[in-house]
């Protein structure tokens, strides 16, 4: 078994003393796990940063073993993040969260792309947190919980919609909500790709998108926590606004 | 049948049993697999007296009294480490590392003359390491409580260690100056085989000459 792709790489992990299991992100494999002997060297190491543009070669005997990894530099994005608070948060966080709830070897190649996009605007700290916003709402229609923000889950209709129902992941209109806004998630005009995205907004956003990645994802997945790097990385973006 | 052998179908003979428990051990050792730590057991056995009666008596005093410093978390064999206790390192700075290996790499070099702190290793949401697993607690009560001017963060240059390093400097902002080692060419490094983060970093961090 063998095949070639580029990829993100998500995770790396010591195995015995010169070796390393990487996790990659592949347009075509998805998340997929493999060996890279002498991946602890001095020569590889750097390059085995999360984050990392990869051109991988995967070699295996048979299909369902673990198999190991060949790998090229293609970019390091690790450089540019370490020097920006925001953005290595941010890193941490589109890594944490690929790893933790992507299933193995199965494709997704428009997270993909998009994932390839947003790390590629770590650099730009302005566009950062907005792009992250968008990829978080791809994250979940990916892993089947889209939001369906376009008309009120009660009366149908698209107009003055506030709320999103913390259970269907439905739009819900103020005079609908009533009573029950408090017990409802803020729907920022953000939320729909809409408005000038102020700092607020989309602050607003992540309460919602952090609501269904915990109460729902990750309840999926085996009542496991949300990786920290994604609440440290809210956390940071908040304090930056806050300044 | 030879101690080389101990681990054929038939196990080890009574006879190399001690022997062969020992090659085991050596053999877990970094650095050493079955074939080094055989070669490494006869060369002992050949020096008794010269190596191996020295070692074993070393090995047994140390077992007994190597500890962990209480204050910066240095290996040592008192509860407070000489670097600790000495009253010329009590300058204000305060370097934190991430690994004793660490430490020791900084006390080679001779340019360091401030206390440390060792972390024990950074954080990690993949292994699930939080600030509580490692020695950040004791680190933040440190700082008042030693008059701490200046805190270096001499972590890895690695995204684990830098995180960390944020992490830390987001604890302790607005009480004391906060620096952290400069990334970019090695000494004897050439560009040319440098990865282009290193280079990246380099460039970012350029300076007027």
């Amino acid at each position: 078994m063998e095949w070639r792709d580029q990829g993100i790489l998500l995770t790396t992990r010591r195995h015995g003393e010169t070796s390393a299991i990487i996790e990659v992100f592949t347009p075509s494999h998805g998340r997929h796990a493999g060996v890279v002997r002498g991946g602890t060297s001095r020569k590889i190491a750097p390059i085995l940063q999360p984050g990392a543009q990869l051109d991988v070669l995967w070699r295996a005997r048979l299909e369902d073993h673990i198999g190991s990894f060949q790998v090229e530099p293609v970019r390091s994005r690790a450089a540019v993040a370490m020097g920006n608070r925001l953005a290595l948060a941010g890193l941490n966080a589109v890594t944490g969260l690929l790893a933790f709830c992507l299933p193995e070897r199965e494709a997704h190649p428009a997270l993909y792309t998009q994932t390839e996009q947003l790390l590629d605007l770590l650099d730009q700290p302005e566009l950062w947190p907005l792009a992250y916003l968008r990829w978080e709402i791809r994250l979940l229609n990916e892993m089947g919980y889209a939001l369906a923000l376009e008309t009120c889950a009660v009366t149908g209709t698209r107009d003055d919609l506030a709320y999103v129902s913390p259970k269907s992941g439905r739009a819900v209109s103020r005079r609908a909500a009533g009573d029950w806004a408090d017990r409802l998630l803020p729907l920022p005009a953000i939320l729909r790709g809409e408005g000038s995205a102020p700092d607020g907004e989309i602050a607003q956003a992540f309460i919602t998108t952090g609501y269904f990645l915990t109460h729902h994802l990750a309840k999926d997945l085996g009542q496991k926590p949300l990786p920290e790097a994604r609440s440290r990385f809210v956390e940071a973006f908040i304090r930056r606004s806050a300044k | 049948m030879c101690p080389a052998r101990a681990s054929d179908e038939a196990g080890p003979l009574s006879s190399t049993k001690d022997i062969d428990a020992l090659i085991d051990l050596m053999a877990k050792l970094p650095g050493l697999g079955p074939r080094s730590a055989r070669r490494a057991v006869l060369h002992l056995i050949r020096k008794r007296s010269l190596l191996l009666m020295p070692l074993a008596d070393t090995l047994a005093t140390v077992a007994e009294t190597a500890r962990e410093c209480l204050n910066c978390g240095n290996v040592g064999t008192t509860d407070i480490c000489d670097i600790c206790t000495s009253e010329k390192r009590a300058n204000g700075e305060l370097c934190v590392v991430e690994d004793v290996a660490d430490l020791w790499a900084m006390e080679r070099s001779g340019v360091f003359k401030g206390r440390y702190h060792v972390l024990g290793g950074t954080l990690s949401a993949l292994d699930a390491v939080g600030p509580q697993e490692l020695r950040i607690p004791r680190l933040l009560d440190r700082v008042p409580a030693e008059g701490i001017a200046e805190v270096i963060l001499a972590l890895n240059a690695t995204i684990d260690g830098q995180t960390t390093a944020h992490y830390i400097a987001d604890q302790l902002e607005g009480q004391v100056r906060l620096t952290s080692l400069a990334q970019g060419v090695p000494i004897g490094g050439e560009l040319d085989y440098l990865d282009d983060g290193t280079i990246t970093a380099a460039m970012r961090a350029r300076k007027t000459l």
